[in-house]
């Protein structure tokens, strides 16, 4: 069996070629590193150890030298989450204006607590560093849409529009 | 008259994104093409350092000074230089630079061909927030209409000039705003700081000379190319020329971001821009330019906004956007949110910083939760000085972050020590 074959078995011919795609704008294969992990939460959530050792063979180092940069970065998840990631903004602009509230009622809304997953695997809770959003104080997001002062008071709805 | 408000003018006209048709209809990409066409790269390098320039990321650098920096190729092996634009806004209370690349991405990449050019790189990168979604959709747009234009790729604006421009989306940690730590990320590694020298303009991103400017300082330039170094000088109030967006946030009236001549008061931008504290509420502090900058207090209202007058009291301008303290937050609370901000961030490369920050944190959770004891104040003032000290760590991390510690405890001690008496925090937050 080829190498490739063996890669395809864990992963798809699409996230290969979008990592092939990102190794070839660089000097070396390793330095698509973050890039090549990104590819691999995009399509499915999260980077299991499967998945980051077939990475690790196709840029050609180590899966322990891999892990040290997927476990270095906030952004990159080796647990499994939801279908859905809640970030709530814990950071000084958003702490001034409440955050510890509005951290507690998502908290209670989703019936979790911080890094964990609702029991319908829909949304994972994890608090995030200040998301630039700091006129909007304070501040969540659910995947890629802000929500700001004002926009959080029906949590319940809000969850809703992402489950319909 | 109005000031010209070079960097978001623009966005007001288009009351929201400014399209490519619309930025090239106001003068867009007029001075890449001057620069590139018309000037020798040491002009464009002498101009932007005429224009006295100072980089907007926080350290106030010379913009000018630093591109000449980079080697003549005739003192390099032949290879890349890179510009590399540090779009890693995660200064906890900034929202400036998010604010240019969402509404209007043609400044940045204009900012950039002209840098690209006065220092000679043929590689360009734009290293972005990953949370940053809107700003990577409306850049990569953007990026794609100055491919099919000419302005990037081959032979730009038909002259023997390369620029390649793509995106990095970091995978988010604090430490990659570090101009050393932010190479290592783009290299696909761990970010920690690197040691200086070799300073990144000798030897940088896989080895090769180095630029690394932030978004607000790029989007400054094509303006100088545009209106000339006197106009630019004359935009600021004080020593500093040009414009600033200072931003505020906290518990005002209207908070937001200004673009406004650099050294107008910290007066002004609060109580008129951003319009006064809210109804009930008082200001007691404010950290003049994101988390890892000194607070200063109402008694400094009326210095003017500028690297050397902020300096000066003891403080820094950082990224000129302003979080206030008002006095419903208890500054011991407040502290020690920062201080897990820091130590959460800490890249864990030298030992003071892992260690000394999380055990700074514990310290002032045990002041907030009753377990404070006498002389627990006087071992924070012990260690936030051995902690902060530059060169007692690797890199700058630690000392940003006792900035606001050390500062806190000198202007707002009578609240650390009534922790302590009262074997609690006499504020309630929860009511907050």
């Amino acid at each position: 069996m080829s190498e490739v074959t063996n890669l395809i078995n864990v992963l798809s011919e699409d996230e290969i070629s979008r990592i092939q795609h990102e190794i070839d704008l660089l000097p070396d294969a390793q330095s698509a590193a973050i890039e090549a992990l990104q590819i691999i939460q995009d399509a499915r959530g999260w980077i299991s150890d499967e998945s980051l050792q077939a990475v690790a063979k196709m840029l050609g180092m180590s899966s322990s030298q891999l892990d040290s940069i997927a476990t270095f970065y906030n952004l990159l998840y080796r647990l499994p989450v939801g279908k859905h990631v809640v970030n709530v903004c814990d950071s000084v602009s958003c702490f001034v204006m409440g955050s510890d509230r509005l951290m507690q009622r998502v908290c209670e809304s989703l019936d979790v607590e911080l890094g964990q997953t609702t029991q319908d695997q829909e949304f994972t809770l994890i608090p995030s560093v200040c998301l630039g959003a700091c006129d909007r104080a304070p501040v969540l997001m659910i995947d890629k849409t802000l929500f700001g002062r004002g926009e959080t008071e029906d949590l319940a709805s809000v969850f809703k529009r992402f489950t319909e | 008259m109005s000031t010209p408000r070079p960097l978001t003018e623009r966005i007001e006209a288009a009351n929201g994104l400014v399209s490519f048709a619309a930025y090239e209809s106001a003068q867009g990409y007029a001075a890449a093409r001057q620069a590139v066409t018309e000037m020798s790269e040491l002009d464009v390098r002498d101009l932007v350092k005429d224009a006295n320039l100072r980089g907007r990321g926080g350290a106030g650098f010379p913009t000018g000074v630093k591109w000449g920096f980079v080697p003549p190729p005739e003192r390099t092996t032949p290879g890349h230089t890179y510009l590399v634009c540090n779009a890693d806004e995660m200064e906890p209370g900034t929202f400036k630079d998010r604010y240019l690349m969402e509404y209007d991405p043609h400044l940045l990449i204009e900012g950039m061909i002209i840098a690209a050019y006065a220092i000679g790189a043929d590689r360009a990168y734009i290293f972005l927030r990953g949370e940053y979604h809107e700003p990577f959709k409306q850049l990569s747009e953007a990026i794609r209409s100055a491919y099919d234009h000419g302005f990037l790729g081959d032979r730009i604006f038909g002259t023997r000039h390369d620029l390649e421009l793509s995106i990095h989306r970091s995978g988010g940690r604090y430490i990659c705003g570090e101009e050393t730590a932010l190479l290592n990320a783009l290299e696909g590694k761990r970010a920690q700081p690197r040691t200086k020298p070799p300073f990144p303009p000798a030897s940088g991103a896989w080895g090769r000379p180095t630029i690394v400017n932030n978004v607000e300082t790029l989007c400054n330039v094509p303006c100088i190319i545009r209106n000339g170094a006197d106009w630019y000088q004359n935009l600021g109030l004080g020593e500093d020329a040009g414009t600033k967006i200072y931003g505020v946030s906290g518990r005002v009236k209207n908070p937001g971001l200004w673009e406004l001549p650099i050294g107008t008061t910290i007066r002004e931008i609060i109580e008129v821009h951003a319009g006064g504290m809210q109804e009930g509420f008082a200001l007691r502090g404010l950290l003049p330019g994101g988390a890892s900058t000194d607070y200063l207090t109402d008694e400094h209202l009326d210095l003017a906004m500028d690297y050397g007058t902020i300096q000066a009291a003891g403080s820094r301008m950082g990224t000129g956007t302003m979080i206030l303290m008002d006095d419903s937050v208890c500054p011991v609370a407040m502290a020690k949110n920062l201080q897990h901000f820091f130590a959460q961030e800490s890249c864990g490369f030298c030992t003071p910083c892992r260690e000394g920050l999380p055990w700074l944190e514990k310290l002032l959770a045990d002041l907030e939760e009753g377990r404070g004891e006498p002389g627990d104040l006087e071992l924070l003032d012990r260690n936030a000085a051995f902690i902060g000290a530059p060169g007692n760590t690797f890199c700058l991390h630690a000392t940003g972050a006792i900035e606001p510690l050390a500062s806190a405890l000198r202007y707002f001690r009578p609240d650390f020590e009534a922790h302590i008496e009262q074997h609690g925090c006499p504020y309630h937050t929860e009511d907050r």
